[in-house]
């Protein structure tokens, strides 16, 4: 059995068992073996695709190239250590009764499940397959936003169904219209018109540019509304505060990520046949956009999740404006931004899962003194915000100092709402998170069971990557930048 | 092309893609509850007929099984799962009020020809017998959306939304006579999935908010208003 098959095949095998067995002690444990054994199968492949080159499968069904075997590594990662988190969380959650013994099952096979979409829509060829794949990554996820029952958890995971299932159908119809233009004016075999890599070699310029660009603008709104680009990210701060911790960790680091590489797939083949830049013009405005409306929101808020909710629609608005921009420079940065950003933001929810147990409320006003309490959930939670604010020496300062880089190369001007975001959102969240870390803790307030090990795992990784990059993940990404932009930075 | 320029069956094609159209302005207008799902039904069947006359002109015999699916998903088994959570949450003698109805139709009209206008470059380059009708399954596809947009009841969004992808479907089959089976067979499953989701989610809303009207889902917003539930609410994610 090769690896990618195990990769796909394992989550799909744990999503079946723990719909029987998930509510069980053991079904914790099941849960991070699963993963364990996809992550393993995930970076062997990833090994040998950096030895040996892009992997496509017989049937020509998955191809695995340099742009999405490291971020199949990184969700198959991340998926392990929020599993690891996940189990003696979601044990305290049904101790104090917030979730029934169904829901737990629900919960676990769902997880797999989840996973296990991401991945298909990670590795699959077809561009119809991974529209596929992203829908049943919301469908899989709704029932587990709404897993507490209660009426604010409903009303999230009802937006959250009928913004995203509006937002995806739009991309059908763009991954309609690309067959379409494949179809007619190259006239190939009809199993052929889907697949991505006949699409980028063979039709490489060759596909109707009015019927291209309408088919980018549908498959922009589409993954767009995935990747939680204002103004279509009205169910992301709904949704990943009102679902159980580990799922807004999940939702939060990983979902955005794929969706922003299917968008950057897309507008590989786009590029090739449109002689203009208009897709990397409407991705550097929507990104932009969502960049500076977000900062702004952060500062609103009155629940941690929601206001780290907006600190993640503001990065993935930073990373479509990086793609966007084009070049080798804002590629690498932006393939950097990804990894860091997942990993600091799954630690900084597992942080904040942590947090909210110990006062008892998500709200932040009502949050106090946990460097005191409970030193590890403070200074993890002091640490995380640092890291993703973007303070040197976290990977995050270097990813944002490339495209602010990169962006004074092309576009001088917008490198000043760039800078203002960055001081904008700064703000934000500090403000909301010094009273929360520093501030008199409430009498009464008791240090709670914490496993930080995996916020630990997380930030050293993000520290390490903006100290040095490991040379093998510097050619892995710069193998990717010459996949997306057709340019060598190194 | 002239119509009577045309084969038999091509006409037919054209004549059911219209009343595919009608049967969307139907549903814009439509208050009740339990004939909304029979006029979605009925757009369904009429959707599976489409289906197998392109099948029959094309010579593409996948279409069969595809409008064969159609069929069993559109016509038989969402409504079917529709009509009878409507009986068990006793939904189906509601009727809302539409407010401005000789507006909401007219701005379905806008929407056909702006429809038209998007896929004059589709048209152009198309070589397809069922050309004519690209515009009209992009119509379906909007008309759905504003149908989400503007009612109040969960169980009318939910139609709005499948009756946009049976704009999709009907826009992959005339556009490039289907997309490949498998994708086909994935979308289904998605479809399905989508319904049966929807219901748990009709049972859930109705414990919560005692109410399928979409306008009380509004605790969580960005103002600092009240909300429905009052100052004396929980905040979310608080200890029980």
């Amino acid at each position: 059995m090769t690896l990618l098959e195990i990769t796909l095949l394992a989550p799909l095998a744990g999503s079946l068992l723990l719909a029987f067995i998930g509510h069980r002690p053991v079904g914790g444990w099941i849960n991070v073996a699963t993963c364990a054994v996809t992550f393993a199968a995930s970076l062997a492949m990833a090994l040998g695709v950096f030895a040996n080159g892009p992997l496509l499968s017989s049937g020509r069904m998955f191809y695995i190239d340099a742009f999405n075997v490291y971020l199949v590594a990184l969700t198959a990662f991340v998926g392990l250590t929020s599993a690891i988190f996940s189990r003696p969380y979601m044990r305290h959650e049904i101790e104090r009764g917030r979730v029934t013994d169904r829901r737990l099952r629900l919960y676990h096979s769902m997880y797999q499940g989840f996973l296990f979409s991401m991945l298909l829509a990670l590795s699959t060829n077809n561009l119809g397959i991974l529209w596929v794949a992203m829908e049943a990554a919301t469908l899989t996820t709704v029932l587990l936003v709404s897993l507490y029952r209660t009426p604010e958890a409903i009303e999230a995971a009802w937006k959250y169904f009928i913004l995203c299932g509006v937002g995806i159908a739009q991309a059908l119809f763009g991954t309609v219209l690309v067959y379409f233009a494949a179809e007619t004016r190259l006239g190939m075999a009809r199993g052929d018109a889907m697949l991505w890599t006949v699409l980028h070699d063979s039709a490489g310029g060759n596909l109707d540019p009015a019927v291209i660009s309408l088919a980018f603008v549908f498959l922009l709104v589409g993954y767009g509304t995935k990747v939680g680009l204002v103004p279509l990210h009205n169910w992301l701060p709904d949704a990943h505060s009102e679902g159980p911790t580990p799922m807004s960790a999940v939702l939060s680091g990983l979902l955005l990520n794929v969706a922003l590489y299917s968008l950057v797939r897309v507008k590989m083949l786009v590029d090739a046949s449109l002689h203009t830049n208009l897709a990397g013009h409407l991705m550097m405005g929507f990104g932009l956009v969502s960049f500076m409306v977000a900062g702004l929101f952060l500062h609103r808020q009155h629940d941690i999740k929601r206001m780290f909710s907006y600190s993640s629609i503001e990065h993935m608005g930073l990373m479509t404006f990086a793609f966007g921009l084009g070049g080798a420079l804002a590629t690498f940065g932006a393939l950097l931004h990804m990894t860091v950003h997942s990993l600091t933001k799954s630690a900084i929810f597992v942080t904040v899962g942590h947090a909210s147990q110990l006062a008892g409320t998500q709200r932040i006003d009502q949050i106090r003194g946990l460097i005191r309490t409970q030193p590890t959930i403070g200074w993890g939670l002091l640490i995380g915000t640092v890291a993703i604010a973007g303070f040197p020496p976290f990977g995050v300062f270097v990813s944002e100092f490339l495209l602010l880089m990169a962006t004074m190369q092309s576009w001088p001007w917008l490198a000043v709402p760039l800078l203002v975001g960055f001081g904008v959102a700064f703000a934000g969240l500090f403000r909301h998170l010094h009273p929360m870390v520093f501030g008199e803790p409430p009498p009464g307030q008791k240090p709670v069971a914490a496993n930080m090990l995996p916020v630990a795992v997380h930030l050293f990784l993000v520290l390490w990557l903006g100290l040095m990059i490991p040379a093998f993940l510097a050619r892995w990404f710069e193998q990717a930048t010459v996949l997306i932009s057709g340019a060598s930075l190194l | 092309m002239a119509l009577s320029e045309l084969g038999l069956f091509s006409q037919a094609i054209i004549l059911f893609a219209a009343l595919v159209l009608f049967t969307s302005f139907i549903m814009l207008g439509q208050t009740r509850t339990l004939p909304l799902i029979f006029t979605f039904a009925w757009q369904g069947v009429l959707l599976g007929v489409v289906t197998a006359l392109v099948a029959v002109v094309s010579g593409h015999h996948e279409l069969f099984v595809s409008a064969a699916l159609t069929v069993v998903l559109k016509v038989v088994l969402i409504p079917w799962l529709l009509y009878r959570l409507s009986i068990r949450l006793n939904m189906h003698y509601d009727a809302e009020v539409i407010k401005h109805p000789s507006l909401l139709l007219l701005s379905g009209a806008g929407l056909v020809i702006f429809s038209y206008y998007v896929a004059l470059p589709i048209v152009h380059l198309s070589g397809l017998a069922t050309r004519n009708t690209i515009a009209v399954s992009i119509a379906v596809e909007l008309i759905g959306m504003l149908l989400m947009c503007v009612r109040r009841t969960a169980v009318a969004q939910v139609i709005g939304f499948m009756s946009m992808e049976n704009g999709l479907f009907f826009s992959a089959v005339v556009s490039t006579y289907g997309m490949p089976l498998i994708v086909e067979l994935g979308v289904a499953f998605d479809v399905l999935v989508a319904a049966i989701l929807f219901g748990v989610f009709f049972v859930h809303l109705r414990d919560s908010f005692d109410s399928l009207d979409v306008v009380r889902f509004n605790r969580l917003s960005e103002s600092d208003r009240p909300s429905a539930a009052g100052e004396g609410a929980a905040p979310p994610g608080a200890h029980p």
